[in-house]
């Protein structure tokens, strides 16, 4: 039971971070109906600034953390007018291949700048754990959650009870109309770049002491995070990180119950079951085309 | 410029619609029928590497470029292929056979992944293909009674007629390039008959198909079939070219290289498969060149500006340390794909067409002719 319940909730912080991901997968979606192949690497390359800051230039934990939440805001508005803007309008298939090359090359030039040994950030979390009972809790994976929790509920608030949240959604549903009544869709755009590479930073940060950050990290958590934005039926802020934790939570038990070789695959096993049984995702919204 | 009088329809469906074609066409296999005995064994086999590409470049485009469904789980596909060819050369099957068995096998597939795809729509058809793709890469891992697991099989000389084809002889680069213009000359005709005519109408629109009279379901499905068919041939020549195979070939970085091949040949035209695994093979070369070469030439060009022997030393070694970089590839791979979304949407061909109408048009060639049109994003979720 005991070995249940500490398998669950590593579960649930590997999942957060899954989920943390797959936010910044649904945002960008949620306001152009565009897929971010590279946000997995924007991830990748927040936690590599965070380490500049706090790990090579020595500046305290959150002063650098805010630093590189900043710097990949304003470099996540950058991507989004030099490779984005020129093609917003075309067909999603092109955008989807931009963001796949530009996850190449945010991949590569990380592994030139920084080399592709694994780093470590120290956090003020990194030490010391929680024990209810026999069972131990590791404060970074408890600020993972909390964070998490805290990051998706003020995503939410701003989606659903702020102008600008209305615009956004606003200008996914039709970008088109969106102009016509005056919102200023290309701004919207390269605001939502802005904030989904802050969320991906947030990401990198916080899971810098438990999956180390290297350049291929954002590949390799972007390809699971995907699945739990799908899962949560991509377009819903909630559901991205349910999908998150439910994948996060299937992979651990996977892992500690199943023959070893389950745990990579178990989760895309889930995924194709409920793509078949219910293609929009859990949260998804079910409409058909009019004619 | 040349104006062809059509008076039937069979004028219009005709694979050649003028003599020219058959001329320009006839001087091209006739070059790639000498080429062996012309050119280095290196480029040989990067030639060989082309028509595998290009076959499977021709697969993805009747999925992806006819029929509108994206794929990312090709390499899945070619693994496939791949792994029944070496399975069944173990027990001494004759090449012939186990060459339609990894075709057939591999369309079956295709055909029970092409299922789910029916429910599924742009980004979700993605994901479902890249998880299929994960699916068979961890079974090729784990199956090692079959698969001989990450170890990984040795792929024997393939034997046609009783004769040995090493994989680097010229038969077995004439036995890569039949398949492909078997291939490509398929793949034509499907494309002129109902079957292909179903296919675009599905790609443009799946409503409007379907009002038509188009059995949208079993299209997809066949569609995922024939692709899937043809990606398993390419697969066994890929593992004879090979002669090693391992699943960590056959990753998701595979079937992107695949996407590539398409998007930078052009997704409208066969011509784009072919021009486009040109393009991809070729890279590598050039890099190597560009490595070697490069750090060289600039300083000898800097030396020819007035630049001191020292500081040309200096330049020639700054140059030479980075494109020895470890990531360079794969950030030439990004920018590439990048500027080629930005800037020649319409891939190579398109360019070639571009500059075709030129010369045809001269001096009446207007850039409009080709701008795309912006359609802006109407919600997927109400397609």
């Amino acid at each position: 039971m005991l070995d249940f319940v500490q398998q669950l909730v590593s579960g649930v912080a590997l999942g957060c971070v899954y989920g943390l991901i797959a936010l910044g997968f649904v945002l960008v979606y949620k306001a152009t109906e565009v897929v971010n192949f590279a946000q997995g690497d924007l991830m990748m390359l927040g936690g590599f600034f965070a380490f500049t800051f706090i790990g090579m230039m020595g500046l305290n934990y959150w002063i650098g953390f805010a630093g590189a939440v900043a710097a990949m805001a304003l470099f996540g508005m950058l991507a989004e007018r030099i490779v984005v803007r020129p093609i917003l309008g075309y067909p999603q298939f092109s955008i989807i291949m931009a963001t796949i090359g530009l996850g190449y090359f945010l991949r590569s030039v990380a592994g030139m700048i920084w080399g592709t040994d694994d780093f470590k950030i120290d956090t003020p979390f990194s030490q010391g754990v929680l024990r209810i009972g026999s069972l131990v809790l590791a404060y970074d994976k408890l600020s993972v959650i909390a964070a998490t929790m805290i990051l998706c509920a003020l995503l939410w608030l701003f989606f659903n009870k702020t102008t600008l949240g209305t615009a956004m959604r606003a200008s996914s549903e039709n970008m088109l109309a969106a102009y016509y009544m005056g919102i200023p869709v290309k701004r919207v755009v390269s605001i939502v770049w802005a904030i989904s590479a802050a969320v991906a930073t947030c990401a990198g940060v916080l899971l810098a002491p438990i999956t180390f950050i290297h350049s291929n990290v954002g590949l390799v958590l972007g390809l699971k995070a995907f699945p739990a934005a799908v899962l949560g039926g991509f377009g819903s802020i909630p559901g991205a990180v349910v999908g998150g934790v439910l994948i996060g939570v299937i992979e651990s038990m996977a892992g500690f119950y199943l023959p070893e070789g389950w745990k990579d695959v178990a989760p895309y096993i889930v995924l194709l079951a409920v793509l078949l049984l219910k293609p929009e995702g859990l949260f998804g919204l079910h409409a058909r085309k009019k004619v | 410029m040349r104006f062809l009088f059509k008076t039937d329809y069979e004028d219009d469906i005709r694979l050649f619609p003028h003599s020219g074609y058959v001329v320009s066409y006839g001087l091209l296999l006739a070059i790639l029928l000498i080429a062996p005995y012309v050119l280095s064994s290196y480029l040989m086999s990067q030639l060989v590497f082309v028509c595998i590409y290009a076959t499977v470049g021709v697969a993805l485009l009747i999925l992806t470029g006819f029929t509108g469904q994206a794929s990312l789980g090709h390499a899945a596909f070619l693994a496939i292929g791949a792994y029944t060819a070496a399975y069944l050369q173990k027990y001494n099957v004759p090449f012939p056979v186990y060459f339609l068995a990894a075709g057939v096998l591999t369309g079956c597939i295709g055909a029970l992944v092409g299922f789910p795809a029916l429910r599924l729509q742009g980004i979700y058809l993605v994901i479902a293909t890249i998880s299929f793709a994960f699916i068979v890469e961890e079974i090729l891992a784990r199956w090692e009674s079959v698969t001989n697991g990450n170890e990984g099989l040795r792929v024997k000389a393939l034997s046609l007629l009783g004769v040995t084809v090493s994989r680097d002889s010229p038969t077995f680069y004439f036995l890569c390039l039949a398949v492909l213009v078997l291939t490509i000359v398929g793949t034509l005709n499907l494309l002129r008959s109902p079957t292909g005519r179903a296919f675009v109408a599905i790609r443009d629109s799946e409503t409007a198909a379907r009002s038509m009279g188009v059995n949208v379901a079993l299209y997809k499905v066949k569609s995922f079939a024939i692709s899937a068919a043809i990606t398993g041939f390419a697969g066994v020549l890929f593992a004879h070219k090979l002669s090693f195979i391992s699943p960590e070939m056959f990753t998701l970085q595979l079937s992107i290289e695949f996407i590539i091949v398409i998007l930078i040949g052009g997704t409208f035209s066969l011509h784009g498969a072919v021009l486009g695994a040109i393009f991809i093979v070729m890279i590598d070369p050039f890099l190597t060149y560009l490595k070697d070469d490069m750090p060289g030439i600039i300083a000898g060009i800097a030396a020819a500006l007035g630049a001191g022997t020292a500081t040309a030393g200096n330049i020639q070694s700054k140059v030479a340390a980075f494109a020895s970089l470890n990531g360079l590839k794969g950030a030439i791979y990004g920018v590439i794909i990048m500027l080629f979304v930005l800037f020649e949407p319409l891939g190579l061909y398109g360019r070639w067409l571009k500059i075709k109408l030129f010369f045809q048009l001269f001096p009446l060639y207007k850039r409009a002719t080709f701008k795309r049109q912006k359609i802006y994003v109407k919600s997927e979720r109400n397609r």
